[in-house]
């Protein structure tokens, strides 16, 4: 498999503007990603998540330790357009993102930044319209929409640079259950056309979706696998002040009761398939 | 409530006139202008307001919307109509104590209110008949040869693309702020001036605050989608004068040499 993302013993300290202390944000982190995966990171606040996503497109340079996207240094500052081309980023807040109060014209925003030719941008910004499902609002102002189209229009607008990956940091935390069904879909969407899927969040229900997760705890990786090969461990998460997913607790407690569900149930579906069998086994 | 505020005052519709390049528009606003006072006799403003009247009737703006932009000025109006009709000397009229009205000073002031009406109608129809993105877009390009002496004038359009971006944003953090102020007891309504002043000063400290935030989240998302300044930026609206485009500026043209002769002539 292709490793379009390599981090070597990446650590990332900040002066905490109090006391002047260094803080340790992210301590020796060492992680590849594959091309064209889906990859969930999730902790809780603090433990780093946030301030690794922005190691991934040079947004922070490594205090210590390297970067490599595409095969791109982060702290080269010749290369810093080709990788944030490469690697687009939405943010937790959609509405401290979008430019332009149209909408269009926002989608637009970052091919005109890229110095495509005008033609190329009409294509690309209706293409990228139309993927996240808010073609008819090309014209709109984007404080007359909700949360979760705003977060679309934000989607649109890193789609229309053509990245190879996308790094989604929280895209759902400020928006309702509605809203994060959409872009939840949107994001399944993108990975099955090929696009490698970085998705940081702490909602668990958002992290079985993807095909591995990692978990962040106190600036170091403190799991890294697929979500079933996570979830077993329930110790070392609830140790991390995490929560299992529903599914994943629900069986655990099934099995202290006597009822004999398999372990390694994640979603909803597979419980249920699984209790329905036993049933009639019964 | 605080998000219906219409922003400028663009008065949305398909005409001739919202449809001309955002930069002949302002060229045809600041001729305009400057037509308004190369004119010193009636038939000059008659024909100049002949002209706006055209434009208006074209561009399908109602009368009452243009109207409603006249309102805060009036005192304005009034007050220099006052100086003008009081202060020029010359012929006298009429005379009260002090007061005196004179030939000239009629003149003069009657020529001074037509003049700021039909400036500020004619610069208003630029507002409200052009997207206020597109009479950024037209001032960045008509300001960009002034790039080569160090002039920011992409940054200048930028800022103006982001603060009416932000307006409405920044209008609803008010709002929530308000709220939670006023739920906790804050009082905006009673008190005179300088008690409802300083009932502002909870709200103000806030949204700075947050203004603060907004910015620095903005210019992380605009770093991360290669915002680099203007140099070797592409726009996807091309701006291309079309042929209506030179049919107005000939027009114009007539207009102001129609102006210039008809002062020399009066």
């Amino acid at each position: 498999m292709e490793k379009i993302i390599t981090i070597e013993n990446l650590t990332f300290e900040y002066t905490r503007v109090e006391d002047g202390a260094a803080i340790r944000a992210l301590d020796n982190v060492n992680l590849e990603i594959d091309k064209g995966s889906f990859t969930a990171i999730i902790g809780k606040n603090g433990s780093g998540k946030s301030t690794l996503a922005k190691n991934l497109n040079g947004l922070l340079i490594p205090t210590s330790g390297t970067v490599f996207v595409d095969g791109y240094d982060t702290a080269d500052d010749d290369s810093i357009w080709e990788i944030r081309q490469r690697a687009g980023m939405v943010f937790q807040n959609p509405d401290n993102q979008l430019v332009s109060s149209i909408v269009e014209d926002d989608v637009a925003f970052g091919p005109e930044n890229l110095g495509i030719e005008p033609e190329e941008i009409r294509r690309r910004v209706d293409k990228a319209l139309e993927e996240v499902n808010m073609g008819q609002y090309k014209q709109k102002a984007p404080h007359l929409l909700s949360g979760g189209q705003k977060q679309r229009i934000a989607i649109a607008g890193v789609v229309a640079m053509r990245p190879e990956i996308i790094i989604f940091d929280e895209p759902t935390a400020m928006l309702d259950p509605k809203g994060r069904k959409e872009i939840m879909k949107i994001i399944r969407e993108l990975h099955e056309e090929g696009i490698t899927v970085i998705l940081i969040t702490h909602f668990m229900e958002e992290v079985i979706e993807a095909d591995r997760v990692i978990i962040m705890h106190e600036g170091k990786v403190l799991l890294d696998g697929t979500p079933y090969e996570v979830f077993s461990q329930a110790d070392v998460i609830k140790k991390a002040n995490l929560e299992l997913p529903i599914m994943v607790e629900l069986g655990q407690r099934l099995r202290e009761k006597g009822i004999n569900v398999p372990e390694g149930i994640i979603k909803e579906e597979e419980m249920v398939k699984a209790l329905c069998q036993l049933k009639s086994q019964n | 409530m605080i998000r219906d505020i219409t922003l400028g005052q663009y008065y949305a519709s398909d005409s001739l006139i919202h449809r001309l390049d955002p930069r002949v528009k302002i060229i045809a606003t600041l001729l305009f202008i400057i037509e308004l006072f190369i004119v010193d006799n009636f038939i000059g403003f008659a024909i100049c307001a002949a002209v706006l009247a055209i434009v208006i009737a074209v561009s399908k703006v109602p009368l009452s919307f243009i109207m409603r932009g006249l309102k805060p000025v009036l005192f304005i109006l009034f007050f220099t109509f006052a100086l003008n009709i009081f202060m020029v000397k010359g012929e006298v009229l009429w005379s009260w104590k002090f007061l005196h009205i004179t030939r000239e000073g009629i003149q003069i002031a009657v020529f001074m209110a037509i003049r700021l009406v039909l400036l500020i109608i004619g610069s208003s129809m630029l507002t409200l008949a052009t997207k206020p993105l597109s009479l950024t877009d037209g001032i960045e390009r008509l300001l960009s040869p002034l790039a080569k002496f160090k002039f920011p004038s992409h940054e200048i359009a930028m800022m103006m693309t982001i603060a009416l971006r932000f307006i409405p944003t920044l209008l609803e953090e008010t709002d929530k702020i308000m709220k939670a102020q006023q739920a906790r007891g804050a009082d905006f309504e009673s008190g005179g001036l300088l008690k409802r002043a300083k009932a502002l000063i909870p709200v103000l400290v806030p949204l700075f605050v947050s203004a603060f935030r907004i910015a620095q989240d903005l210019a992380m998302a605009m770093e991360a989608r290669c915002y680099r300044g203007g140099e070797n930026r592409t726009r996807m609206h091309e701006m291309k004068l079309r042929k209506r485009d030179f049919i107005a500026f000939i027009l114009m043209a007539a207009f102001l040499a129609i102006i210039i002769i008809e002062a020399r002539m009066f």
